[in-house]
């Protein structure tokens, strides 16, 4: 019998995505499946979605779900992992939703030091309301709410979320990544799967930052919304790995 | 029941939680309630339960959502401002129909306001409070045993009705000190095969989910809740009586200002008026048919509240233009005396109060 090289996660329904083309989410749910079918833990798994284009994305997963109000899915998760320690609890956050209106959430979620995961996905911008200004949104950068572009003299300069939370010492594994080309793709998945994995070994709290597209708000065709990334996005945030539980041993 | 012993209102309503399986509690700190998230921080782990201290309110109650979702007895507790954040996500809970417990010790308001005892969050509790159609169910104690009945039953009505309960009390309450005894146990949660748990060999997910972006899903799901609500109301409107049968004026109050109505009754009646008092247990659903039956006989109504004028709306549609309704309360925290009401009593039987 012929062996199957690429198939669909059994933590993904087969159902199509309302992503726009190009859009990065979709690619993300992917590998977030990916990986809780090799951890083997989809039976156990609870995913908690966040208010932002990936609002539906219970409707992908194919796991139990909380569908959380706008920026509070890390103490939603809180609550379903304190009820349940042996759940394998993620929540699943845009930048608006983490950074902005759910900041404090995260903070203190990562504060803590829950046992949970987060895959946050950093777009720059607001996606589902159309293109609003995010906290992530890069210096000049013209969004809607920004039309002359992201002046910092009066709104300051964007959070970059691992930096920051790399400071709190409840957070055990803090990652950022991103999918714009296969290499990279691979690096995130292992990232994915290591926050998990940081989660399983009940060491605390886990994130990883996933850099993406939003072509459709940006204004770019999906292979332009990549070339900008590349140049303005990652810059300012660079890849990498901030924090793991060796070097919190240390 | 086991013996009596004296309690304060606020620990007596934590202990209750933990006799009706209550092992998950998320809250945060504010006067004057405090002594219930301090009861349950030493209680919870004595009981292998959970104590959280969020770092909101708004934490607070999303970590509820999270833990009532996933199928566990959870309660949270505040009081007025605490209340207004937690608002949100009360809204979410009743709109992915989760069970759960909130205590609301309201002191006086608008704003930062007082720590002395209010009613003023009547509307905000029994007309919805957050975003969207949507009640709770809501218990309006008047004594600490009362607080103690109240929150075991709450936690089978959350569980009965998946819909969030809360429990109305005021900062005096909180504070009082009565005897009180616990029920040995309350009613088994019943399954709830609907949680979040993780599947566990089920084969369709669960989603626990407040969502429906298409407006007939939304309106049919709106609809639903609609019929739900109709049959709390049939089923689950409580309230006492006490001298209504020859009463001419209903005194009408809950919580703390039924039993300041109930002592204005008594002298009332010792200078020989035919005063009577009808308190409502359920603020939500509020026991408009009971009520309205008194018109037959009474010849007027008097809502008394710390507040000024929430639930005398309600009295005015139980008794629908039949008989004048009048309304006495005091704002800001202030509480008002036997004596003080029973001189308006006296007034308007005498035919001197405005309407
Ligand atoms: C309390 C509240 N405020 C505002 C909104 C409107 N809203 C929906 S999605 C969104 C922004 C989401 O942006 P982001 O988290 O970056 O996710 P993206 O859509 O880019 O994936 C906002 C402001 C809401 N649903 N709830
Ligand atoms: S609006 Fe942006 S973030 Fe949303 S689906 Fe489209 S491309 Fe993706």
């Amino acid at each position: 019998m012929a062996e199957i090289a690429f198939a669909r996660p059994e933590s993904l329904r087969d159902v199509p995505f309302h992503y726009c083309p190009g859009c990065h989410h979709g690619i993300i749910h992917r590998l977030v499946a990916e990986v809780i079918d090799e951890l083997k833990v989809r039976d156990r798994t609870v995913g908690v979605m966040p208010v932002g284009c990936s609002v539906l994305a219970y409707e992908y997963f194919n796991f139990d779900t909380q569908e959380a109000a706008h920026g509070r899915a890390p103490a939603v998760a809180t609550g379903v992992k304190r009820v349940h320690p042996d759940n394998v609890v993620f929540s699943y956050q845009g930048d608006g939703d983490l950074a902005s209106i759910g900041c404090a959430e995260i903070v203190h979620a990562a504060a803590r030091g829950e046992k949970i995961t987060t895959v946050f996905v950093n777009n720059a911008i607001y996606g589902m309301t159309g293109g609003q200004m995010a906290p992530t949104s890069l210096p000049d950068q013209v969004t809607t709410t920004s039309p002359y572009g992201r002046k910092v003299e009066s709104v300051g300069m964007p959070i970059k979320v691992c930096e920051m939370l790399s400071t709190l010492d409840g957070a055990k594994y803090i990652a950022r990544v991103a999918v714009n080309n296969p290499a990279n793709m691979a690096k995130a998945k292992a990232a994915i799967r290591k926050a998990f994995e940081v989660q399983l070994s009940g060491l605390g709290f886990a994130i990883v930052e996933v850099l993406s597209t939003c072509p459709t708000n940006w204004g770019m065709s999906p292979l332009e919304a990549v070339g900008w990334m590349e140049k303005n996005m990652m810059p300012y945030y660079p890849l990498g790995v901030f924090k793991t539980p060796e070097e919190v041993a240390k | 029941m086991a013996e009596k012993i004296l309690m304060k209102g606020n620990e007596a309503i934590g202990e209750a939680a933990v006799v009706a399986g209550c092992r998950h509690y998320f809250g945060y700190p504010i006067t004057p309630q405090s002594e219930l998230i301090e009861y349950m921080a030493k209680r919870m782990p004595q009981v292998n339960g959970v104590f959280l201290q969020a770092e909101s309110e708004v934490a607070a109650i999303n970590m509820v959502y999270g833990a009532a979702g996933a199928g566990a007895r959870v309660m949270t507790s505040s009081s007025s401002p605490g209340i207004s954040l937690k608002q949100e996500g009360i809204s979410y809970i009743a709109g992915a129909e989760l069970p759960c417990v909130i205590v609301n010790m309201v002191r006086g308001g608008p704003g930062l306001g007082s720590i002395q005892p209010g009613q003023c969050d009547y509307f905000q509790a029994t007309k919805g409070g957050g975003h969207g159609d949507y009640h709770n169910i809501v218990l309006a104690p008047n004594s600490v045993q009362e607080m103690v009945d109240c929150t075991v039953l709450a936690f089978e009505l959350a569980d009965k009705y998946r819909n969030p309960v809360m429990i109305l009390g005021d900062g005096a309450l909180g504070q009082m000190m009565e005897p009180v005894s616990f029920p040995e146990k309350s009613a088994e949660a019943p399954a709830k095969p609907w949680a979040s748990t993780g599947l566990k060999g089920r084969k369709e997910p669960n989603v626990i989910n407040s969502l429906h972006i298409q407006a007939p899903d939304l309106e049919k799901h709106n609809y639903h809740l609609q019929m739900k609500y109709r049959t709390i109301k049939e089923n689950e409107r409580r309230w006492e009586e006490y001298r209504t049968d020859d009463a001419e004026l209903v005194l009408v109050a809950y919580g703390i200002t039924a039993r300041v109505a109930q002592s204005a009754m008594e002298m009332a009646r010792a200078a020989g008026l035919k005063v009577g008092l009808f308190r409502p247990i359920t603020a939500w659903p509020f026991p408009y048919e009971e009520l309205g039956r008194l018109v037959k006989t009474a010849k007027g109504f008097m809502s008394v509240e710390l507040s000024a004028g929430q639930m005398v709306e309600d009295v005015r549609l139980a008794v629908n233009g039949a008989k004048p309704v009048y309304f006495y309360g005091r704002t800001g925290g202030m509480i008002c005396s036997p004596k003080e009401v029973f001189g308006i009593v006296k007034k308007i039987m005498l035919g001197e109060e405005e309407k």
